[in-house]
């Protein structure tokens, strides 16, 4: 029997084409042991939410630069839970202003990263938010 | 209800979790397996194999694209990535080719990693392509990176396998190294916009004439053969001679072309029986390992593990062959 693999899946939803930051997480998530599934750019709510039902994942993380989160997110939470998924915990990068994130929060937000983040902080928050 | 009963259902959700479980080699997995198996052997299985950088995420795309489009099957995939021998982690990353397939949901992507285990992948590869199988999808494609044994045994589970290459990577003499033409019943040419194309395939031509001599004296004498030849040779014989496809993959170049191969390469392996033979060489691979595991399993509660250290350090120290220590170890066992 294997130990139960992390499984993240790093999307990048909405129309900017910055994946730099979704890049460095991924692979930070990697060399921390997990599995990343990278999604690529320029996804919708929907086909984030159906990559997460096929790929069974525990966490999601969304690389937002384009000031769109406050729509993308609420979307998002919603389709994960018509699918069953209510489970699966969402992180997000990028560029959120300070006002926004106590709401996100609330939503279900397990964690916010601006610029400058550490990665070190994203891994055991990633950890924290699987074990519940 | 049981994620068997669920998944034969049509439930998403359970076939997610119950793949997992399978992955996981969980207990709740391999109970859904047995009771899955009566409702497997329905799906054509397409292994896609080949080096890094050659394209084989995308080709998928195409083809997966064209099953549903044009003979509206379901498709499931498999996409099978390295894990880092290091940390155990791994970026998957094919889903990033297949963006076309998103919001299909006639289509089901699966990403799995290799996690370090030799014979342990082809294993679990195969007890998820048995899940999808019993789920009801009509075709099952396995993408693997062709660059070890592992993969090549992965490759084998499928009816119908396509090795691709792309032009201007690296020698031909890499081919022949990876071990991996041999398992081609198709050999992909993509990227065959870009120059070099005419030396790759001429490399792998002169490749397979080495791997199939029989297509060699076909080839190069075909026709004074079939004149010499009595006429029932050639329709009794059905040797499968790989074909040379191009795609450009990226522009759906050579797909059509390339499913009509496939379609024939199953209508081949059904005429001569070759799918009767394949099916049952896969079958017993499963039995067998599942026998070896089962076996080292019992071994491993019946021999207490101080015992099998004595030996061990017997073995180090040079008292004892490890041939001997077996011998030992089993008759104690049995006595």
């Amino acid at each position: 029997m294997t130990e139960k693999k992390i499984r993240v899946l790093v999307a990048k939803p909405g129309l900017d084409g910055h994946d730099r930051g979704a890049k460095v997480v991924a692979r930070a998530l990697r060399d921390a042991g997990m599995e990343v599934i990278y999604t690529g750019l320029r996804q919708t709510p929907e086909m984030i939410a159906e990559a997460a039902l096929q790929e069974d994942v525990d966490v999601v993380g969304l690389s937002i630069l384009s000031g769109a989160h406050m729509a993308l997110t609420p979307r998002l939470l919603e389709l994960l839970k018509i699918n069953g998924q209510s489970h699966v915990k969402i992180f997000i990068g990028g560029i959120i202003p300070d006002e926004d994130l106590h709401r996100l929060k609330e939503m279900g937000v397990t964690g916010v990263y601006g610029p400058g983040a550490s990665t070190e902080d994203i891994i055991r928050d990633v950890r924290l938010a699987v074990a519940g | 209800m049981t994620y068997s009963q669920a998944v034969l259902n049509g439930d998403r959700l359970a076939l997610t979790r119950l793949l997992t479980q399978v992955e996981n080699d969980m207990p709740d997995g391999r109970a859904a397996l047995i009771e899955l198996f009566p409702h497997t052997g329905k799906a054509h299985l397409i292994g896609v194999t080949g080096s890094p950088g050659t394209g084989k995420s995308s080709l998928v795309n195409q083809l997966a694209l064209y099953y549903r489009k044009t003979e509206n099957k379901r498709v499931a995939i498999v996409a099978v990535d390295p894990s880092s021998p290091f940390t155990g982690g791994a970026v998957l990353g094919d889903r990033v080719r297949m963006r076309d397939l998103a919001g299909d949901t006639g289509v089901f992507i699966r990403s799995m990693a290799t996690r370090g285990s030799l014979g342990g992948l082809a294993q679990s590869t195969a007890n998820m392509v048995q899940v999808f199988d019993a789920a009801g999808f009509d075709v099952i494609i396995i993408e693997t990176v062709g660059a070890g044994q592992s993969e090549v045994d992965v490759a084998r589970l499928a009816h119908t396998t396509l090795v691709v290459e792309a032009p201007g990577l690296g020698d031909d003499i890499q081919a022949i190294k990876a071990g991996i033409l041999e398992i081609a019943d198709i050999l992909v040419v993509n990227k065959a916009d870009r120059p070099g194309v005419e030396n790759t395939e001429k490399a792998l031509k002169s490749m397979l004439e080495l791997a199939h001599p029989a297509a060699r004296i076909f080839q190069h004498h075909g026709s004074s053969m079939r004149i010499a030849a009595p006429a029932q040779e050639s329709s009794s014989k059905l040797t499968w001679i790989p074909p040379i496809q191009r795609t450009v993959s990226t522009e759906g170049k050579g797909i059509v072309e390339l499913t009509q191969a496939i379609a024939r390469h199953v209508a081949h392996l059904t005429q001569s029986g070759d799918w009767a033979v394949r099916e049952r060489a896969r079958l017993e691979v499963e039995l067998d390992a599942l026998i070896r595991e089962e076996l080292v399993s019992r071994f491993r509660r019946d021999v207490p593990q101080k015992q099998y250290e004595n030996m061990l350090e017997k073995i180090i120290q040079r008292e004892m062959s490890p041939g001997e220590a077996v011998k030992l170890l089993m008759n104690g066992r049995l006595k």
